[in-house]
């Protein structure tokens, strides 16, 4: 977690320290809350580009989102997530997909834990 | 850290105060650097289109960005967001032009427990409720 990626995240959402001290970046950086979809969004990449899984990125609709957090990220963090497909079901020709990420720091230790559910719908239901 | 917070002296059913946002195409293309998801429905009309979107559409995680947002205003911190979730249920079309669209966050405290202060939040778009079920805990100071 870098001092400009956070700044980058910051900015693109509006959120410009006004929120809390330092300012994003700053030397008391405050990450913004939902940061963490950063590495959880590389962790769905990949299940998604894994050979056999077939999923299209432009056909996956975001259906929920949710985070929970052991401790704040902080710059300087080196993060791992590891993604977990919980359930998978088909409903009217769609793969509904519910993920979940554990993001960890370089200890091991818990950070936060992300929640989302895919929903991927084929070509044949335009 | 010592900062200031609307969640001092809530109480079950106070409304915490409204956060208004504005959302254009230029956002998205930060965001989109921002967070890596480059999906082509979040800045392509002619893609967003050929999946049956009426155009753009903002990220999902852009709008929850937003509703983080509010919540790390009213706690004081974004360090003191311990959870939050939603739906996403409608999405925001973001036309092509310079003023964009308005997101607007509300909040309404639900109750208060040891893990801090269970908030219901209501995020809407021209007056319509775009997140599903948006709810955060907060941490008090």
């Amino acid at each position: 977690v870098t001092r400009e990626k956070v700044r980058e995240f910051a900015r693109a959402t509006g959120s410009d320290g006004s929120e809390g001290p330092g300012g994003p970046g700053g030397a008391d950086s405050e990450v913004p809350p939902t940061f963490p979809i950063v590495v959880a969004f590389t962790a769905m990449s990949e299940l998604m580009a894994a050979p056999g899984v077939g999923i299209e990125l432009h056909r996956v609709i975001h259906g929920d989102q949710r985070f929970t957090y052991t401790r704040p990220v902080r710059v300087g963090d080196r993060l791992t997530a590891t993604l977990s497909v919980d359930s998978l079901r088909q409903l009217g020709g769609a793969d509904i997909i519910g993920t979940r990420t554990e993001i960890t720091d370089e200890r091991g230790a818990p950070v936060c834990t992300a929640f989302a559910t895919l929903v991927h719908r084929g070509p044949e239901e335009q | 850290v010592s900062t200031t917070s609307s969640l001092d002296a809530v109480a079950a059913g106070d409304a915490l105060p409204t956060c208004t946002y504005r959302v254009t195409r230029a956002d998205l293309v930060r965001y989109a650097g921002a967070s890596g998801d480059f999906n082509p429905i979040h800045w392509s009309d002619r893609v967003a289109g050929s999946v049956g979107l009426p155009g753009v559409i903002a990220h999902g995680m852009y709008t929850m960005a937003l509703a983080a947002r509010a919540c790390s205003t009213w706690a004081g911190s974004p360090d003191r967001v311990r959870e939050i979730g939603c739906k996403f249920t409608k999405p925001v079309v973001v036309p092509d032009d310079d003023e964009g669209v308005e997101i607007v966050v509300a909040g309404t405290v639900k109750n208060l427990t040891e893990d801090g202060v269970h908030v219901a939040l209501e995020v809407t778009c021209g007056g319509e409720k775009v997140l599903g079920m948006p709810k955060a805990v907060l941490a008090r100071a």
